[in-house]
């Protein structure tokens, strides 16, 4: 019922190349995989008024406060990707709850609610070796004591704009957000960027 | 003769690992641990190539990357052009010949993978010697996240060459336990065989790691941002410069101490020494301890140092103080150094007494390598006393250290990188302490006396046989000509001379070539100065730099959710900014133009369908939404009602079409607004500029959600009947859903956003589904569609289908320099409106003239074929003699299955009262006449958007 709702996600025709050039589980290595269907609702509204603070409530979690950290909850994770501006993520399927959660609590305020689950994709990079991997296209500092969990950055992998965001630092974990259309390409990159040594 | 200057023990190299080599095509062995230039100069080889001008024999004139002269050509294992013999590592099978002062391409594609890495550090150490290694423990100590990189193959830099020993044990065992403790940091990471060839703003530095043929990438090119960077870049000896002095042969002393202690290879026999530096004087000794005769020391300096004239005289090595090498003799080889007596105040020399040799040693004193130091906007200064360039002032968070900041002996640059480490460390907030320093050989600090070029006894040509820089073959003589031809500027007679221009970019020629430039110009070296110290420090292949975005990876393409579909439909596909677009859709047998003709046939007759996901699609909300849209568009978008649509033209503050696209009204205080496919990123920048700087007031947000959305456009008089059989739950009847207005429902059973919009002006819809169920609902569309004849179109039928219908496609039929009245597009712009983007330059004479270029349409005469796009028109049957006035030019130009006759759109000067007209198309050597006519050409009166 679900795939057949949700259609195909940009890289499931990737799928099967990403498995192949993924260590398997348990070795040193880097492990590829797209996190499909993801709910994503892009979150516009003033910080410092009252209806950051009810959405917060509303999630369970106050917006993080500045760009670059991450809430999470049960439910959600909130991304801080601007001084105004938040990325929520949730569970397949829980765009629309999601929107009218957010949209309620926004009571009238000035902001922006949009669903934005299908614009872009996840692709998970994990694993001992993901750091090096990601960093042979990306110029953050990735370090975990830097770039450690719950954290995100706006910034380019390769060629791509891409959102990263880690979720554990021991082993590595990142989703990295990528949109649609490019998702093809990045995922090609990951694939011949695992043929190196780091 | 194989390897008979070979030491029988000593050196850092494995003699029960031996290397077989071809060189000019004859088979050699060396030993791993080799350069190609030691296993050369091990086999009694000498002479690589020639030089560039003259084409003199060259042979090896160091032991590092600072090599001037001995370039070679690989053969294999790869093909690599202009590589230093001195930096190529001995492999087995490693076949290269000597080159004539260039090499060139291989004409093979390279096959070898090149990748880059990001890493950031609290302390970057280049150089990995005495200064780089103390300086990389300390700040290692204090817990610093430490980057070590050095050029050579193993860490050591200088002490690898010179046999000194430290605690009492070879410097080699200290080198070895501060790598070994360096190595167990668990945030230290070392890069041997690295070379850092760029120093740039706020200690960003980038490094080539040589990774070898055995990795699987064989360069690597490293992006370093380190908060602190100690440079312990070391230093490079100066040659000296006397007639003749490029006879393969001679060497700077330290390398031939370096090839004796790192390589076990004495690389003479009998040697002269000339020297006007206390430098060479342990190279001198070093090799007449490993057996080699030494002829004389020749010194410049009237006086001998005391401390070395004693060990020389314990060597009974003759010292000849007050004397200078005038002149040698040898073709391939240098056979004889030319001693003369000299003084240097005056400038005098005596008659020249040839003392037989086969190596001849120089030493002019040492330039520190200071190339990333100025890189990072560190001055430099002359010191008379060193006779070189130094670090002077200083850069925060750079730290110059040991041979480097101007140091000469061990001890000094082992206290010196410690202090920098600590320096550097201390920054950062860390506490750091330099350790104990191993104790050193006692030697007292060396001095030198800087000596530009000796006296040339040939008075015939004098200098012309004075090398100052072996890589481009340029002598005293060719700077003497410089100055004499009125230049006095250091970088105006590098240009001229091609000083420091090679390779090598000068790194031993530099300093002499200021010095002779003072002497000759009657100044002092400091108010001449240097050149600039460019990156990269050593050459860098393209390949290295391009890294893995090559062929498929070279910049992003980007695809639909039916791009599969397309591929397996045939389609060719058309670049539209970084997006593949169906080109069109040729069955068995078909070219484009039939496959075209046949798609517009059906668009216009039946129904045909395009994937348009491609569209860059902004969701606009806030209580300003509608006044700010106001003033970003031309025409009004204020008075649209929810769930209507309307076309909008987008201006720059010129006045000029920028963009355009459709507004549709999705809620009191929120629209979605489309751009055409290439210019989305543009748009949204160029609306959030002005957001975010010229109307902060304005309580507006904006959201990409171009790959929120798969859209396919249904056009044609059947499109309303295939929608019907997959849209049931919603109205499509002209009243209740009318052109330019858009409904929510069920398309195929996925939630969708449906549209009436047309770009071909038949009745047409456009179906908006989240991305993930576009590839699904295009079938589904296709499936309904079956009955119909449903045609899958591309973007050349768009092209012909909107070109017909005289729309103008912004950036085809646009360049920037045309307004909307231009285009016959003024009933797009507001007059009600106080105010918007571009507004005011309407009022300028120049938009209001009335011979600017408009949009018109082109029907070429009967019998021509399709005009090409680009074709120049011109008034006349006939072309008058040059300059031609130009009318304008043809901007889009296809064949019409509907006009049956090829047509076309044009800019053309005054062009619209012109229509009727006969103009003339410069085609080839042909004028094809053409006619002016309205750019509209079919259904003029809209009959057919409903249906």
């Amino acid at each position: 019922m679900t795939a057949d709702l949700y259609g195909a996600s940009p890289l499931a025709a990737r799928a099967d190349a990403l498995a192949r050039h993924s260590a398997p589980e348990g070795v040193q290595g880097v492990r590829i995989a797209e996190v499909p269907f993801t709910a994503q609702v892009a979150l516009r509204v003033d910080p410092r008024g009252g209806a950051a603070e009810r959405i917060g409530t509303a999630l369970g979690a106050a917006l993080p406060g500045r760009p670059g950290q991450v809430a999470r909850t049960d439910r959600v994770l909130v991304l801080g990707l601007g001084p105004d501006e938040w990325l929520v993520v949730g569970s397949e399927g829980t765009a629309p709850e999601l929107q009218d959660t957010l949209t309620a609590a926004l009571d009238g305020a000035h902001g922006a609610v949009v669903d934005v689950s299908a614009h872009r994709t996840i692709v998970r990079v994990s694993g001992p070796k993901a750091r090096d991997l990601l960093n042979t296209g990306c110029a953050l500092d990735l370090h975990p004591r830097v770039f450690g969990a719950d954290q995100c950055a706006q910034t380019l992998l390769a060629r791509a704009a891409v959102i990263l965001l880690c979720r554990e630092t021991d082993p590595a974990d990142f989703w990295v957000f990528v949109r649609a259309s490019y998702a093809r390409y990045l995922a090609d990159w990951l694939i011949d960027a695992t043929e190196f040594d780091g | 003769m194989s390897g008979s200057f070979r030491l029988a023990e000593g050196g850092r190299i494995d003699r029960d690992r031996p290397v077989a080599f071809r060189f000019e095509g004859r088979d050699y062995q060396g030993c791993a641990g080799d350069t190609l230039a030691s296993a050369l100069l091990a086999n009694g080889v000498h002479q690589v190539g020639t030089g560039i001008r003259h084409g003199r024999p060259r042979g090896i004139a160091s032991a590092g990357a600072e090599e001037p002269s001995a370039l070679v050509q690989i053969v294999k294992p790869f093909p690599e052009p202009m590589l230093t013999a001195t930096t190529v590592e001995l492999r087995d099978g490693l076949e290269a010949h000597g080159l004539p002062g260039q090499g060139r391409l291989a004409a093979d594609p390279d096959p070898a993978r090149y990748d880059a890495m990001h890493a950031h550090c609290d302390v970057l150490v280049v150089g990995a010697g005495p200064a780089g290694l103390s300086a990389a423990l300390a700040a290692a100590r204090a817990g610093a996240r430490v980057v070590v990189a050095d050029a050579d193959t193993e860490f050591g830099g200088g002490l690898l060459g010179s046999g000194e020993l430290l605690d009492h044990a070879p410097a080699a065992d200290w080198v070895r336990r501060v790598t070994a403790e360096l190595a167990r940091g668990p945030d230290v990471r070392l890069l041997p065989r690295t070379t850092v060839f760029g120093h740039y703003d706020g200690n960003y530095l980038v490094a080539l790691e040589d990774r070898g043929p055995d990795a699987l990438t064989r360069q690597r090119t490293w992006h370093i941002r380190a908060r602190e960077a100690v440079l312990a870049t070391g230093a490079h000896e100066r040659p000296l410069v006397f007639a003749d002095n490029d006879r393969p042969g001679t060497m700077p002393a330290g390398a031939a101490r370096t090839y004796l202690h790192r390589y076990g290879v004495v690389a003479g026999r009998r040697a002269v020494v000339f020297t006007t530096d206390d430098g060479a004087y342990p190279a001198a000794l070093d090799l007449w301890g490993a057996g080699a005769e030494i002829a004389a020391v020749v010194d410049a300096r009237p006086e001998a140092p005391p401390f070395w004239a004693r060990r020389c005289a314990e060597a009974r090595i003759p010292v000849l103080p007050g004397h200078a090498v005038v002149g040698t003799s040898g073709e391939e080889h240098v056979t004889a150094a030319h001693i003369a007596a000299f003084d240097p105040d005056s400038g005098t020399i005596g008659a020249a007494d040839p003392q037989a040799c086969d190596l001849l040693l120089v030493s002019g004193g040492w330039n520190p390598a200071v190339h990333l130091y100025s890189q990072a906007g560190g001055p430099v200064a002359f010191d008379g006393a060193a006779g070189a360039f130094l670090p002077a002032g200083s850069v925060p968070g750079v730290h110059p250290a040991g041979a480097a900041s101007g140091l000469r002996t061990t001890a000094q640059c082992l206290s010196s990188g410690a202090v920098a480490g600590v320096q550097a460390a201390s920054r950062l907030g860390l506490e750091a302490a330099a350790a104990p320093r191993p104790e050193t050989d006692a030697h007292p600090v060396p001095k030198g006396r800087p000596l530009w070029r000796v006296p040339d006894p040939d008075t015939e040509a004098p200098g012309a046989r004075q090398f100052v820089d072996l890589a481009r073959d340029a002598t005293v003589a060719d700077i003497g000509r410089a100055v004499g031809a009125g230049l006095t500027s250091v970088e105006h007679i590098k240009r001229f001379t091609t000083v420091g221009t090679g390779h090598d970019q000068g790194k031993t020629s530099g300093t002499l070539s200021t010095g002779i430039i003072a002497e000759l110009l009657g100044t002092d070296p400091s108010e001449v100065g240097t050149t600039t110290f460019r990156a990269p420090y050593t050459p860098v292949a393209f390949a290295a730099l391009a890294g893995r975005e090559r062929g498929d990876l070279y910049d992003p393409v980007r695809v639909t959710a039916m791009h599969d579909w397309h591929v397996g439909h045939g389609a060719p596909f058309e670049n539209v900014g970084q997006w593949k677009r169906p080109w069109y859709y040729p069955r068995r047998g078909e070219d484009m133009e039939a496959a075209v003709l046949r798609e517009c046939r059906a668009v216009r007759t039946g129904v045909g369908m395009q994937d348009v996901s491609t569209l860059g699609k902004i969701d606009v909300q806030g209580p300003d939404a509608a006044a700010f849209l106001d003033l970003v568009y031309t025409n009004m978008m204020s008075t649209l009602k929810v769930g209507r649509i309307r076309y909008g033209l987008m201006c720059t503050a010129d006045g000029m079409v920028f963009d355009d696209g459709t507004v549709m009204r999705t809620g009191e205080n929120r629209y979605l607004l489309t751009t055409t496919s290439g210019n989305a990123a543009h748009v949204l920048e160029h609306l959030e500029d002005w957001l975010q700087t010229e109307w902060t007031h304005l309580r507006v947000h904006l959201t990409s959600v171009t790959e929120q959305w798969a859209t396919i456009a249904l056009a044609g008089p059947r499109s309303r009947e295939v929608l019907a059989r997959v849209a049931a739950g919603i109205d499509l009847d002209n009243a209740e859903f009318p052109f330019m207005s858009w409904r929510n429902g069920a398309v195929a059973g996925r939630r969708a956003r449906v549209c009436r919009i047309s770009f071909s002006g038949e009745l047409a819809f456009e179906v908006n589904v989240p991305w993930w169920h576009g590839r699904h609902v295009w079938e589904a569309l296709y499936e309904a569609g079956g009955p119909f004849g449903i045609t899958p179109y591309g973007t050349e039928t768009m092209h012909v289908l909107r070109a017909e219908k005289g729309f103008p496609i912004v950036g085809q039929d646009t360049d920037g320099t045309v307004t909307p009245q231009d285009l016959g597009m003024g009933w797009a712009v507001s007059r009600k409106k106080a105010d918007f983007i571009g507004r005011r330059s309407f009022s300028r004479p120049d938009t209001a003239r009335t011979d600017r270029k408009q949009l018109v349409g082109l029907i070429p005469a009967a019998g021509e074929g399709v005009l090409p796009e680009g074709t120049q028109l011109v008034e006349t049957r006939v072309l008058p003699e040059p300059p031609v006035p130009m009318l304008g030019h043809v901007t889009s130009s296809y064949r019409s299955a509907v006009l049956g006759t090829p047509f076309a759109l044009a800019l053309v000067r005054g062009g619209r009262d012109r229509i009727g007209q006969t103009v003339y198309g410069h085609v080839g050597d042909r004028l094809v006449p053409v006619e002016i006519t309205d750019p509209v050409f079919y259904d003029k009166e809209g009959a057919r958007r409903d249906g």
